[in-house]
C-alpha cells in the first residue's frame, strides 16, 4: 500500500484472487439483501417512514447545537454524566479517565463503530485495561486482531472453518470444529466468564433523544444490555450526530432500522437508558471527529443522517465483490466512500471510483442519502484537485476532448474498427488494459450504430 | 472555550438549510387480529406465545413447560407462579442471578406489529435477570397490546422511564455465516404468555 492514500483496486485484487470464496461474499451479503427487502415489502408504508426518517435527520442536522444542548440539559437532570469530546484522542483520554477514576480494569464493549473510528482498544490496552468485545462477530474479529469488515456484521468475511481455528487456538473448542451451534455456545461460556468479572461496560448508541436525554441501543444478542446491567458503570459514546428530536421519532426509527439491516421486524433487545443503574453510575461522551466540519458541508452534509443499518453495503456490487478490507476505512462500503472521501480526499480518493453508480445504495437507505450522487460529485472534486495519476488524468482529457468533437469522434470509431480487430494479441492483452484480465474485447461491429442508423432512414424514404 | 463551547459554536456559525420537524400522525399499519399477529412474528424470530385464561391458571401453564419442568432456579416476580431455589428477594448483587434457570417478569404491553413486549424497570428489581437467566417468560394481560411501534412509544411517559426495553425472542446470533444461533449471550427461549380475557374457548394457544 502507499503510505500517502489508499488503492481500493489494488487491495481488491487479493481479495478477489479466490474466486469461489468472493462468490460466497457476495451471496451471503445478498442473502442479507433479499432478507430486508422481504421485510421492507411487507409495510405498506415503508415509503413514508423512509420520508419522515430523512425528515427528522435533516430537521435535527439544522437544528443540531439547540438538541445537543437540549439532550445535555435533560440528561444532567437525570444524574447522568455528560463529557464532551472534540477528538478521537479527547474522547479516548475521557473514557479512560472515568475508568481510572474508578480503578477498572477490566472492561466488556458492545459494538459501536464510534470506538472502532476513535480506536479506543488499543488505547486502553496500553494503559493496562483489559477491554473485550462482546458482539460474538466483534470477538471474533477481535481474537483474529482484525478490524470488522462490515459495520452491521463484523465478522461476514470469516468462514466458519476459520472461526473453528480461532476458537480452537483461544477457548480450546475442538480442532476442526465448524458447527456454528457449537462455536456459539463454547463463545457464550468464554463471554459468560467476562461478563461476571467486568467492572465496567461500555456502549455504542443507536439513537439518542433530545427531549428525554436517554439513549437508545439496539441489539440481538443481548451482549449490551448484559455487559451493563450487572457492573455499576456504563459508558456510553455517541458521535453528536445520534441526535434525534422526540421520544415519539423512535418510532420511525426502530420501524427502519432491523428491517432494512437484517430483515428482522425489531431488533431482540431496544433498550432505553434514561438514568444510571439503581446505585450505579452513566456516562455519556459526545463526540465531534470532524463532524461538525462535515456539517458545514453543503454537498456531504446528508451523510451525517445515517443509522448505520449497513444495508447499502450488502446491497453494493462493488463491496459485496471487495470485502470490507479493500476500503482501509473503519465504515467501508457506500457510505464510508462518501464519509472517508469528503473528510480526506487525498488519503481515499479510489474510494468514489470503486462504485458503479447504479444507485442501489440510495435506493435502499432508509433516511434517503443520495449516497451515488455524492460519489459521482467527489470524483469531481478529486479531478479539480488533480488527486488522479497522471495517465488517467491524460486519458479522461483526451476522452472528453475527442467526446467534444463529432468529426473525431466517428473516425476514432471508423479507425478502431478497422485497426483492432487486426492487432496482434499482445497488444491488446496486457498489463495496460486491466479489462482485457478476465474478458475478450467483443467482437466489433463492420458499421457503427450512427452508419446503421442513417442506411435505415434513406432506406425508409 | 472547552470542548464542548468549541463543538457547539462550530454549530452554531454554520447555518444549514432547515427541514420542518414532521407530523408523525398517520394512518400505520394495523391487524385485525393483533395476538394471532403477535404469536406469528414471534414464532418467526424463535419465541412462542400462549394463553392463560387468568392469572390463577398461570402456574399450571407454565409447569407444564419443559424447561420449567428442568429448572432448579426460577425467580418470578409474576404472582402466584411460585419461585424456586434462592430466595431472590435477598439479591442486591445482580451476579447472584448468573444461577438462574428461568425468569417469571412482568410485559406492561406487547406490539403486535413486531412482536416485542414493553418490560419496565420498575417491574423488575434487577434487569439482569432478563439477560442472565437461561430462560425468560414474560406475561402480558391479555388487553395489554398495541398494533404498532407508533402506538407502543405513545402509551409510554419517557418521564417515568429510567430503563425500559421491549423484548422480541431470545437472544440470537448469525455471526458465524449468517447461520441463526439462538441462545447467544441471553435466554435460550423465550415464551409469553397473555393472560385474561378474550382468552379462546380451550384457554390455551394463541
Ligand atoms: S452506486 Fe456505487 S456505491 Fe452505490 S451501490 Fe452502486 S456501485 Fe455501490
Ligand atoms: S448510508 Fe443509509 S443505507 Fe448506508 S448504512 Fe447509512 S443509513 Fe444505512
Amino acid at each position: 500500500m502507499n503510505p500517502t492514500h489508499i488503492d481500493h483496486a489494488a487491495d481488491a485484487e487479493s481479495f478477489i484472487a479466490n474466486a469461489e470464496r468472493t462468490q460466497w461474499h457476495d451471496q451471503a451479503l445478498w442473502f442479507v439483501r433479499a432478507k430486508r427487502d422481504r421485510a421492507v415489502w411487507a409495510v405498506p408504508e415503508w415509503e413514508q417512514l423512509r420520508s419522515l426518517g430523512a425528515q427528522i435527520k435533516r430537521h435535527t442536522l439544522a437544528h443540531l447545537a439547540e438538541y445537543l444542548a437540549r439532550f445535555e440539559t435533560e440528561a444532567l437532570r437525570r444524574g447522568i454524566h455528560v463529557h464532551w469530546a472534540r477528538d478521537a484522542d479527547e474522547h479516548n483520554r475521557i473514557v479512560l479517565e472515568i475508568l481510572r477514576q474508578r480503578g477498572v480494569s477490566r472492561v466488556v464493549k458492545s459494538k459501536s463503530m464510534l470506538t472502532e473510528e476513535c480506536h479506543l482498544n488499543p488505547f486502553l490496552e496500553r494503559h493496562g485495561i483489559e477491554v473485550v468485545d462482546t458482539d460474538l462477530g466483534e470477538r471474533i474479529v477481535q481474537l483474529r486482531q482484525e478490524p470488522p469488515s462490515h459495520i452491521v456484521l463484523p465478522a461476514i468475511h470469516i468462514k466458519r472453518q476459520e472461526v473453528g481455528e480461532t476458537f480452537h487456538r483461544h477457548l480450546g473448542t475442538d480442532a476442526g470444529a465448524t458447527d456454528p451451534g457449537y462455536l456459539a455456545e463454547a463463545a457464550r461460556g468464554h463471554l459468560r466468564d467476562k461478563f461476571m468479572a467486568a467492572q465496567a461496560g461500555i456502549t455504542g448508541v443507536n439513537f439518542a433523544v433530545a427531549e428525554t436525554g436517554g439513549v437508545v441501543v439496539c441489539t440481538n444478542e443481548g451482549n449490551a444490555d448484559m455487559g451493563i446491567s450487572l457492573p455499576p458503570l456504563h459508558i456510553a459514546c455517541l458521535g453528536i450526530e445520534k441526535l434525534i428530536p422526540r421520544w415519539a421519532d423512535l418510532a420511525v426509527f426502530t420501524r427502519l432500522l432491523a428491517r432494512n439491516a437484517t430483515g428482522q421486524p425489531i431488533t431482540t433487545y431496544t433498550s432505553h437508558f434514561q438514568g444510571p443503574i439503581p446505585g450505579g453510575e452513566l456516562h455519556y461522551v459526545l463526540v465531534d471527529n470532524g463532524r461538525g466540519t462535515l456539517r458545514a458541508d453543503d454537498e456531504y452534509r446528508e451523510s451525517l443522517c445515517c443509522i448505520r443499518c449497513g444495508a447499502c453495503l450488502n446491497t453494493c456490487p462493488v463491496y459485496r465483490r471487495s470485502g470490507g478490507y479493500s476500503y482501509h476505512a473503519t465504515i467501508p462500503g457506500p457510505i464510508g466512500s462518501v464519509l472517508n472521501a469528503a473528510q480526506d480526499p487525498k488519503t481515499f480518493y479510489t474510494l468514489p471510483y470503486a462504485c458503479s453508480l447504479c444507485g442501489s445504495c440510495a435506493d435502499v437507505c432508509p433516511v434517503k442519502i443520495p449516497l451515488d450522487q455524492q460519489l459521482l460529485h467527489l470524483r469531481g472534486k478529486i479531478a479539480a484537485k488533480r488527486y488522479l495519476p497522471l495517465w488517467k488524468r491524460l486519458l479522461m482529457k483526451t476522452t472528453s476532448f475527442v467526446m467534444q468533437r463529432t468529426w473525431l469522434y466517428s473516425l476514432a470509431g471508423r479507425l478502431a474498427r478497422w485497426w483492432l480487430p487486426k492487432l496482434p494479441r499482445f497488444l491488446i492483452y496486457n498489463r495496460l488494459n486491466a479489462w482485457g484480465n478476465q474478458r475478450e474485447i467483443p467482437q466489433f461491429p463492420r458499421q457503427s450504430f450512427r452508419e446503421l442508423y442513417r442506411k435505415r432512414q434513406q432506406h425508409e424514404q | 472555550m472547552n470542548s464542548k463551547q468549541a463543538i457547539l459554536a462550530q454549530l452554531q456559525q454554520t447555518r444549514v438549510p432547515d427541514v420542518a420537524l414532521p407530523d408523525l400522525a398517520g394512518t400505520w399499519l394495523t391487524f385485525p387480529q393483533p395476538h394471532e399477529r403477535f404469536a406469528e412474528v414471534l414464532e418467526a424470530v424463535g419465541g412462542r406465545a400462549l394463553r392463560a385464561r387468568s392469572a390463577d391458571g398461570l402456574p399450571q401453564l407454565l409447569a407444564e413447560l419443559p424447561v420449567f419442568q428442568s429448572a432448579r432456579q426460577v425467580w418470578s416476580l409474576v404472582p402466584p407462579v411460585p419461585s424456586r431455589g434462592e430466595d431472590w428477594t435477598r439479591v442486591t448483587d445482580p451476579h447472584a442471578l448468573e444461577v438462574l434457570d428461568v425468569c417469571v417478569a412482568p410485559g406492561a404491553f406487547a406490539v403486535a406489529e413486531s412482536a416485542a413486549v414493553w418490560i419496565a424497570q420498575d417491574l423488575v428489581p434487577h434487569r439482569a435477570g432478563l439477560f442472565i437467566a437461561q430462560h425468560l417468560v414474560l406475561v402480558v394481560p391479555a388487553d395489554q397490546i398495541v398494533h404498532n411501534m407508533h402506538e407502543a412509544y405513545q402509551r409510554i411517559d419517557p418521564r417515568e422511564v429510567q430503563f425500559g426495553i421491549f423484548v422480541s425472542g431470545p437472544s440470537k446470533t448469525a455471526d458465524i455465516e449468517q447461520s441463526l444461533v439462538i441462545g447467544a449471550h441471553g435466554p435460550r427461549s423465550l415464551t409469553v404468555v397473555f393472560v385474561g380475557a378474550d382468552t379462546g374457548p380451550d384457554g390455551r394457544g394463541a
